[in-house]
């Protein structure tokens, strides 16, 4: 059986769950195997008809108040004891800061191997074979379990969603909860929203991110309403959030995030091999910078050499032309 | 309180990945203290310079270079370190180093004696993000990481983990593991009578057989995964680069993005 843990947000699936549930339903397709998922939080009940929408044939439900946020612990113990007692041979999760976190306690509960931030993987006989990144992007590894028992973390944006298909049905199992006085000992007081209105870095189809070329915060605005004619998350390079132009959750490199969207924007970043790291798994690149021998220009689709500060403006009016919007 | 850090000797940001084979080329990288453990130390003196802390271990499991790793630590401001070198943990995986840690912490006093657990978030070799979350799983204790503040209270700390879109903002009882990201603080620049005295700090030697620990359970032998092989990511090739009025080149790119990578 290929057993999917489904995240959900505010009662509503998260995108890496769909590209986890994508990915299960495939996977047990090659191993011949069943699919079944977990989903965990508060009033979330009503999700298991739309992960069976995604092929699970059995949906395992724990409902509970002390289950509305992430909690390690218990998240945890739930999930670890369902894995122990039904011996998946894979489970699989959205490589998302949940799914990271979760993800290694379920395994050392458990005590199975586990392959973190996966971007792909193979059929090997009755085995599998995990293949991801690692030192930043700089190398990728094929990871090979000796565990009955193999859990993934899938990095967003790295398999498809598949169509839902809404005739599925699948078993629905409620799985009683009460908290252990361990799991009194950690609380999560508050969840802050910083939303921006825009798409999540790391979920994002298309990204728009500025370096130190754009030459202070204020400059931003312009990349703002380019992400947002796109339906883009902003990101950033190193020098632009050391400088403090923008928030270090906007960071894309070796020591922010890593990203691999359908489309890459760099505007005014160099390219410093950090940079890089983090983002050259992007489908396309494009580059927008003076510096015709910047190193962006090595990995980038398409360049455009030039003085961003007259390119962009002149690039929001086309696309706003394009979108009817002018 | 006591603070124990676990820390780890890892491949310079700048390293530009070579292979021999299908196996990593080592020999020409330089190795440093992964950054991300940085964040961990700093705070962890930082709670020290407080009045909160009272001492602060640095763990490191690995190969002799794991020693410059902390006394990197120790230069910043840690009292003494633990260096766990085996040639039988070569080939450990994340499992495997978790088990090892906790077998260390044990060894120097268990959670009786540390109730403040360090780590950075990530170490940029691996990538995993994973031996924190074991190690508290491992222990049965509150993990918060990914964290860009730490305020302690007594027994009780308040922990702001850096999610998608937001922050979960976490009350915990002590002990408890914390891995720290940039943003918690900006770690020190270790001045050079500090770097001279770390040289003096000690630095306990553990074995596998001090730890107790069963050659066969760690390692190569005792890992649930293992690296099959590594490769290089696709080169990018450098596609088309264009010069010219702001208006030529931006129709080029309309074009690009229509056709190619069919966004619009």
């Amino acid at each position: 059986m290929v057993f999917v843990i489904a995240e959900q947000r505010d009662r509503e699936l998260r995108k890496p769950a769909k590209e986890a549930l994508s990915l299960g339903r495939k996977m047990a397709d090659e191993l011949g195997c069943s699919m079944e998922a977990v989903i965990i939080g508060e009033g979330i009940g009503s999700l298991a008809d739309e992960i069976a929408s995604y092929g699970a044939d059995k949906v395992y439900v724990v409902d509970n108040p002390f289950l509305k946020y992430y909690h390690p612990m218990a998240y945890a113990r739930v999930i670890g004891d369902l894995v122990k007692e039904k011996q998946p041979k894979v489970v699989l999760m959205g490589g998302t800061q949940t799914g990271r976190d979760l993800l290694p306690r379920v395994a050392a509960r458990v005590g199975a191997g586990i392959a973190p931030d996966c971007t792909g993987y193979r059929i090997d006989g009755d085995n599998i074979v995990a293949i991801r990144p690692a030192i930043s992007g700089k190398v990728i590894v094929e990871i090979g379990f000796k565990s009955p028992i193999k859990m993934i973390s899938i990095r967003p944006n790295a398999f498809p969603i598949a169509e839902p298909d809404t005739s599925k049905k699948a078993e629905v199992e409620n799985i009683p909860f009460e908290p252990t006085d361990a799991e009194k000992k950690m609380v999560m007081k508050e969840f802050n929203i910083k939303s921006t209105g825009r798409p999540e870095l790391t979920e994002a189809e298309i990204i728009v991110s500025g370096g130190r070329g754009m030459k202070g915060p204020e400059n931003f605005a312009m990349l703002e309403e380019l992400a947002d004619l796109l339906g883009a998350a902003v990101g950033a390079s190193r020098a632009a959030v050391d400088a403090g132009w923008r928030p270090q959750s906007d960071q894309v490199g070796q020591t922010g995030k890593t990203v691999s969207p359908k489309l890459y924007i760099a505007v005014g970043i160099s390219g410093a091999i950090q940079h890089l790291a983090g983002m050259s798994s992007s489908k396309y690149i494009v580059a927008i910078n003076k510096d015709p021998d910047a190193p962006i220009f090595n990995v980038a689709d398409f360049g455009i050499v030039g003085d961003l500060f007259k390119v962009v403006p002149v690039l929001i009016e086309r696309i706003k032309k394009e979108k009817g919007q002018a | 309180m006591k603070a124990i850090c676990f820390v780890k000797s890892v491949p310079d940001t700048e390293t530009r990945v070579k292979l021999a084979g299908d196996r990593l080329d080592k020999s020409e990288i330089k190795y440093i203290l992964n950054p991300y453990d940085e964040f961990a130390v700093e705070e962890a003196v930082r709670k020290k310079e407080a009045g909160i802390v009272d001492e602060i271990v640095v763990v490191s499991m690995g190969p002799a270079r794991a020693q410059e790793a902390i006394r990197s630590a120790l230069a910043m401001g840690a009292d003494r370190g633990v260096h766990i070198e085996d040639d039988s943990l070569d080939g450990s995986d994340a499992y495997a180093t978790a088990k090892v840690l906790v077998e260390a912490l044990k060894k120097e006093g268990g959670l009786d004696t540390f109730q403040l657990l360090m780590f950075g978030q990530r170490a940029i070799d691996g990538d995993t993000w994973t031996v924190p979350s074991m190690v508290a799983e491992m222990l049965g204790i509150p993990s918060v990481c990914n964290i860009v503040k730490l305020d302690i209270d007594g027994n009780k700390a308040v922990a702001v983990r850096m999610v998608e879109g937001g922050e979960e903002v976490f009350e915990v009882e002590l002990p408890a593991v914390f891995a720290g990201r940039k943003g918690l603080n900006e770690p020190r620049y270790p001045s050079l009578p500090n770097i001279m005295k770390a040289k003096r700090k000690p630095i306990n030697k553990y074995t596998l057989a001090d730890l107790g620990i069963d050659a066969g359970t760690v390692g190569k032998a005792g890992s649930f995964t293992e690296v099959l092989k590594y490769e290089l990511p696709p080169a990018r090739q450098a596609g088309r680069k264009v010069e010219g009025e702001p208006e030529e080149v931006v129709e080029e790119l309309i074009k690009f993005l229509k056709e190619e990578a069919k966004v619009l």
